[in-house]
C-alpha cells in the first residue's frame, strides 16, 4: 500500500511516536522543532485526509490488517476529518508561537518534557478522533488527559497544581463514567466497534441497561465538555495553566469532547434514539441556555482576564449543545460550524493573551491599561477575536449566530433565539470592558512599558485572527462540512 | 466608467484614505490635504454614478457570499445614492471645518481622528449602496465600530461612559432587535434582496398582521442609530466628541443611516403597500410622533447648546420615521428629502456651536446673549439654518415638511399632522430664539478680545447655509431622483 493509504493511522502515530522521541534528544531547541514538525506533519496528513474523504463515506482503515469488528478500525468521515483539521492546525500555530512562550513560562529542566507531554496530549485527541473503536476512545482520552493534567500543573503559578489537581479528579470521574457506559454497551452487544455497535444497538434500545450506559456515556462526556453545571474544573484550570497550554486546551479538547458526544449520542445511539426516545434535547436545550446565561454573566465580573475567557467558553459550549437541542439538521449544522468557529476565535484569543503574559507576566485587567497603544498588534487582534465572540459581521462569530438563530426559529422558538442574542450582548459587555481599558486608560504611574510582541508571535496571531475574517466571509469550508455532517448525522446514524 | 467600478471606488476610496492619513501623519498639512482631497473625489463619484446609472437595470458588484443567497453586494438605488451624495459633498466640507476646529482646539491624536473620519465614511457608502439587509447591516455595525474612537476621543472618564452607552444602546439593538428581524425574514422568505414591493408577496396575507406587524416593530426598534425613543440616550452622550464629529456623523451620517435604513425596510422589504396595512405601523408611527415632542420639550430645557442640538435631531430624525411608517409614497418622499433636508440644516447649526465654542469658549445657551454683534456670520448662518430647521421659507426644509404634512393629510391622521406643526413652532421657540437674543439682546459682560472663528470654519459655514437656501430654490433634481424610489 502506497503511503497515502495509511494516513488515517498516520496522523495519529507521528505525534505519538515524536513524545518518546523528544525525551530521547532532551534538548530545547531541537525539541521544539521536532514538536513543530511532528505536528506539522500531522496537519499536512489531517488536509490529505479531508481530500480524500469521500462525499458522504468515510475512509476505513483496518490497523495491523484485522477486518472489524474483530480487529481495530479506523475510520475518518467528513466529522473526524474536519475534527483532525481543526486539531492539528491549532497545534502547529501554537508550537509555532510557543518557543519563546516556553522559555519564558516553563523552567528549563521541565521544557523537555513539557513537549513530550504536549505531543502525547495532541496525540490523544487525534486518537479519539480518528478510531471507528469505541474502547479505544477511552484509551486515547485517558493518554489525552493524563497529558494534560500534567501539562496545566506546569502552569508558573502555583494554584495551577491546585487546578490540575481539581481537572484531575473531575476527568477521571467522566473517564469512569464513559468506560462504565462503553462496558454496559459492550455486555449487551458483544462489539466495541462504533458501526457494528450502531447496527446492532436499536434492537436492544428498549432494555434498562442499554438506558444505563446512556445515561453514563451522557453524564461522563458532559463532565469532560465542561458542560453547565459540570464545568467547576474549567476555570481554574484555563486560568492557571501555561499560556499556550490555555490557548490549545481551549481550543481543541472541549472540542473533540463535543465531537465525542456527537459521535457517540448521535452515530452510535442514532438521533433517533438519543433525541426522540431520550430526552437529551430538551436536557441539552435547558443546560444550554442556562450555561449560555450564567456563565457569560459571571465572565463579566472576572478581573482575570484568561478565567474571563475561560468562562466565556463555557457558555460558547452552551452555544454548541443548544444546536443539538434543536434536534434537526438545521441546529447541528449550527453546532458543528461554531465548533469550528469557536476554535478560531478562542485561538487567537488565547494566544494573544499568551503574547500579553510573554511581555507583561499577568493577564490582570488593570495592567492592560493603554496597551491598546503599546502592542498594536497584540490588541488588534484580540479586537478582532473579541467582535468574532460577540458575532460581529463579517467574522465567524456572525456566522455561527446565524445559523443558530435561523435553527431556533425554524423550530419556531424565538425566545431561543432571543437568549442566543442576549448571549451575545453579554459577550459585547465583557469584550468591551478589556477593549476599553486597553485603548481608553492611561497606564499607571511607573507601570512596566511593554514592548510590542516578538513576530514568531504575532505571526501565529494573526494567521488566526485573519482565518476568523477569511472563514466569516468564505464560508464554502465551515459551512459546506457542517451541513454534509449534520444530514449524515441525523439522516444515517440509525 | 461603469456604474459598478464607480461604487467598488467610492467603498475603496474612503479606505485608502484613512491609509494615506495614516502614512502622512507625520505632516498636518498633507494629511489634511489627502483627507479634503479625496472627500471632493468621492463626491465626484457619487455624482459620476447618479449620472451613468440607470435604476432600471442597476447594474450589481458583488463582493462574496458568505451564506449561499446571502452575498455581500452593492447596487445603487435612488435613495442610497441620494444618501451617497449627501454624506460625501458634507465629508470634505466637515474636513474643511474640521481643519480649523482641531487646530485652534488643540486637539491631541488627529491622525487617529482623520483615520476613523475615513472609516466611518467608507463604512456610510457601504450602507448607501448595500444591495441587500444583510450587506447594510454588516457596514451598519462596521459604522458604530468606526466612530466609537470618534466618540471617545477625548479619553476622559467622562468619554469612557459615553462611550458606553453609545455602544451599548447601538449595538444591543441591533444585535438583539435588527439581527432578529434580519434572520426571520430570511427565515419566512428566503432573501434579504432590497426589492421594489417588498420581498414578502404571498406571506403578506398568510403570516397575517401579528408577524409582519413584530417584524417591523423588530426592524424599527432595531435600527439604534434613527434615536427613537426610548433608545435615543446614545445620541446626547455622543456628543463628547469633537464638534466636526457632532456635526457630520451624529447630525448627518450616522443617524441618517439609521432612518435610511428604516426607510429601506419599509420601501424594499415591506414594500410601502404593505406597511399602509399593518396595524403595528400606526404604533410606530405613535411613537415616532411621541418622540418628536419630547424630544423637542427636552430641547428646550437643555442649557448646553449642543445637546439642545442633540435632542432636536432626536426629534427631526422621528420625522423621517413617522414619514416610513405612514404607509404613504407623500411620506417616503417626504421622509427621503427631510434626510437631506435636515442633514444641511442641522451640520450648519453644529458647525456654528463648534465655532462659538472655538472662538469664545462658551458651550452655554444663556450665556450666547449679544454674540451676534461680535460673531455676525456665525450667528447669521445659525438663523438660517435654524429656519430651514422650522420648515420656513425660502430654506430647504420647507420642502421635506410640506410632503410629510401631505402623507398625514393623505392617511387622514389629522393628530399627526398637528404633532408636526406643534413641533414646527417649539423649534422656533429653542432653536431661533438662539440667534435673536444673539442679535437684539444686549450681552451681560461686554465682549473683549472675541473674533469670528478660523477662516476654514467659517468657509465651511458658508457652504452649508448656502445649501439651504439653494434646495428651497432648486428642490427638483432632488425630489426627482426620490421620486423613482417609487415608480
Amino acid at each position: 500500500m502506497s503511503l497515502l493509504a495509511h494516513l488515517p493511522v498516520l496522523v495519529v502515530i507521528v505525534p505519538l511516536m515524536a513524545a518518546p522521541l523528544c525525551v530521547l534528544v532532551d534538548r530545547a531547541q531541537p525539541v521544539w522543532l521536532l514538536a513543530l514538525g511532528a505536528a506539522l506533519l500531522s496537519f499536512l496528513c489531517a488536509i490529505g485526509l479531508l481530500l480524500q474523504v469521500p462525499e458522504g463515506g468515510a475512509i476505513s482503515y483496518h490497523l495491523g490488517g484485522w477486518e472489524p469488528p474483530w480487529g481495530i478500525e479506523y475510520r475518518i468521515d467528513r466529522l473526524a476529518a474536519l475534527m483532525l483539521l481543526i486539531v492539528s492546525a491549532m497545534a502547529t500555530l501554537v508550537m509555532l508561537f510557543a518557543r519563546r512562550s516556553v522559555e519564558r513560562e516553563i523552567p528549563a529542566e521541565r521544557v523537555v518534557l513539557f513537549y513530550a507531554a504536549f505531543l502525547l496530549a495532541f496525540a490523544g485527541l487525534l486518537g479519539i478522533v480518528a478510531t471507528g473503536d469505541a474502547f479505544n476512545v477511552f484509551v486515547f482520552l485517558e493518554i489525552s488527559s493524563l497529558a494534560s493534567y500534567a501539562l496545566i500543573s506546569m502552569g508558573r503559578d502555583r494554584r495551577a497544581l491546585n487546578a490540575a489537581f481539581q481537572y484531575l479528579i473531575m476527568g477521571t470521574i467522566g473517564a469512569t463514567f464513559i468506560l462504565i457506559g462503553i462496558g454496559l454497551l459492550y455486555m449487551m452487544t458483544g462489539t466495541l466497534n462504533m458501526q457494528d455497535l450502531a447496527a446492532r444497538l436499536p434492537e436492544m434500545a428498549d432494555t434498562r441497561t442499554v438506558r444505563a450506559g446512556f445515561a453514563f456515556l451522557s453524564v461522563g462526556i458532559s463532565l469532560k465538555l465542561a458542560l453547565f453545571p459540570l464545568h467547576l474544573w474549567l476555570p481554574n484550570a484555563y486560568a492557571y495553566a501555561p499560556s499556550i497550554v490555555s490557548a490549545f486546551l481551549a481550543a481543541t479538547a472541549t472540542k473533540v469532547a463535543l465531537y465525542i458526544m456527537l459521535r457517540f449520542m448521535l452515530d452510535i445511539f442514532g438521533a433517533d434514539f438519543a433525541l426522540k426516545q431520550m430526552p437529551f434535547d430538551t436536557i441539552l436545550l435547558v443546560l444550554g441556555i442556562l450555561g449560555i446565561l450564567s456563565a457569560s454573566l459571571v465572565a463579566i465580573y472576572q478581573t482575570n482576564v484568561k478565567r474571563m475567557l475561560a468562562y466565556s467558553s463555557i457558555a460558547q459550549i452552551g452555544y454548541m449543545v443548544l444546536g443539538i437541542g434543536l434536534a434537526t439538521t438545521l441546529g447541528i449544522t449550527a453546532s458543528v460550524l461554531h465548533l469550528f468557529n469557536h476554535a478560531l476565535m478562542k485561538g487567537t484569543l488565547f494566544l494573544a493573551l499568551g503574547a500579553l503574559a510573554y511581555r507583561l507576566g499577568s493577564v490582570n485587567l488593570r495592567d492592560f491599561a493603554g496597551l491598546g497603544w503599546r502592542m498594536p498588534w497584540t490588541m488588534g487582534a484580540i479586537v478582532v477575536g473579541g467582535l468574532s465572540l460577540i458575532g460581529v459581521p463579517p467574522t465567524v462569530g456572525f456566522i455561527s449566530k446565524w445559523y443558530l438563530v435561523l435553527a431556533a426559529l425554524e423550530r419556531g422558538w424565538w425566545p431561543v433565539a432571543l437568549v442566543i442574542l442576549v448571549g451575545s450582548l453579554m459577550a459585547l459587555i465583557y469584550v468591551w470592558r478589556l477593549v476599553e481599558v486597553a485603548y481608553l486608560r492611561a497606564p499607571a504611574e511607573g507601570a512596566v512599558v511593554p514592548r510590542e510582541a516578538p513576530l514568531s508571535m504575532l505571526v501565529p496571531i494573526w494567521l488566526l485572527a485573519g482565518a476568523n475574517i477569511y472563514f466569516g466571509v468564505a464560508t464554502d469550508l465551515s459551512v459546506g462540512s457542517a451541513r454534509e455532517i449534520a444530514q449524515l448525522l441525523m439522516g444515517g446514524g440509525g | 466608467m461603469s456604474a459598478t467600478l464607480l461604487m467598488l471606488l467610492m467603498l475603496l476610496l474612503p479606505l485608502a484614505t484613512a491609509l494615506g492619513v495614516v502614512v502622512t501623519g507625520q505632516s498636518p498639512n498633507w494629511r489634511e490635504t489627502v483627507t479634503v482631497v479625496s472627500g471632493v473625489l468621492l463626491f465626484l463619484l457619487a455624482a459620476g454614478l447618479a449620472m451613468v446609472v440607470s435604476f432600471d437595470e442597476a447594474p450589481r458588484l458583488v463582493l462574496a457570499e458568505p451564506v449561499a443567497g446571502l452575498a455581500l453586494a452593492f447596487s445603487p438605488e435612488p435613495l442610497g445614492v441620494v444618501f451617497a451624495l449627501l454624506a460625501s459633498f458634507l465629508w470634505p466640507v466637515t474636513s474643511v471645518y474640521a481643519i480649523g476646529y482641531m487646530r485652534a482646539h488643540h486637539e491631541q491624536n488627529q491622525t487617529r481622528f482623520y483615520t476613523a473620519f475615513a472609516l466611518s465614511i467608507g463604512a456610510v457608502m457601504g450602507i448607501a449602496l448595500a444591495a441587500n439587509m444583510f450587506t447594510l447591516f454588516v457596514f451598519y455595525e462596521l459604522l458604530t465600530v468606526a466612530t466609537y474612537p470618534l466618540v471617545t476621543h477625548a479619553g476622559t472618564a467622562a468619554a469612557r461612559r459615553a462611550g458606553r452607552v453609545y455602544l451599548g444602546l447601538l449595538m444591543g439593538t441591533s444585535i438583539t432587535f435588527l439581527l432578529l428581524a434580519m434572520i426571520w425574514t430570511w427565515h419566512l422568505t428566503g432573501t434579504l434582496e432590497f426589492t421594489p414591493g417588498g420581498v414578502f408577496g404571498d406571506l403578506v396575507g398568510d403570516v397575517g398582521g401579528p408577524v409582519l406587524g413584530t417584524l417591523l416593530v423588530l426592524y424599527v426598534i432595531g435600527t439604534g442609530k434613527a434615536a427613537l425613543m426610548p433608545f435615543h440616550r446614545w445620541l446626547p452622550a455622543a456628543m463628547v466628541a469633537p464638534t466636526p464629529v457632532s456635526a457630520l456623523l451624529h447630525a448627518v451620517a450616522v443617524v441618517k443611516a439609521g432612518v435610511f435604513t428604516i426607510l429601506k425596510v419599509v420601501v424594499y422589504l415591506f414594500g410601502i403597500d404593505t406597511v399602509a396595512k399593518i396595524a403595528a405601523a400606526d404604533w410606530l408611527a405613535a411613537l415616532a410622533a411621541l418622540t418628536i415632542l419630547l424630544g423637542s420639550l427636552v430641547a428646550m430645557t437643555q442649557d448646553n447648546l449642543k445637546a439642545r442640538l442633540a435632542y432636536s435631531t432626536i426629534s427631526q430624525l422621528s420625522y423621517i420615521v413617522l414619514g416610513a411608517m405612514l404607509g404613504v409614497a407623500a411620506g417616503v418622499v417626504g421622509g427621503g428629502m427631510h434626510m437631506v433636508m435636515h442633514g444641511f440644516g442641522k451640520i450648519t447649526l453644529f458647525f456654528c456651536a463648534g465655532a462659538i465654542l472655538v472662538a469664545t469658549h462658551k458651550t452655554r445657551v444663556s450665556e450666547l446673549d449679544g454674540l451676534g454683534r461680535t460673531m455676525p456670520w456665525t450667528m447669521l448662518a445659525f438663523l438660517i439654518g435654524a429656519l430651514s430647521i422650522v420648515g420656513l421659507p425660502p430654506f430647504g426644509g420647507t420642502w421635506s415638511k410640506w410632503w410629510l404634512v401631505q402623507g398625514t393629510l393623505d392617511t387622514g391622521a389629522w393628530m399627526l399632522t398637528a404633532v408636526l406643526l406643534i413641533s414646527s413652532l417649539l423649534n422656533i421657540l429653542y432653536l431661533v430664539v438662539i440667534p435673536a437674543r444673539g442679535f437684539f439682546v444686549a450681552p451681560t459682560t461686554p465682549a473683549t478680545g472675541i473674533r469670528e472663528a478660523p477662516w476654514p470654519s467659517l468657509l465651511a459655514i458658508g457652504i452649508t447655509a448656502l445649501g439651504c437656501i439653494f434646495l428651497f430654490f432648486w428642490p427638483d433634481a432632488l425630489f426627482r431622483m426620490i421620486d423613482e424610489v417609487l415608480q
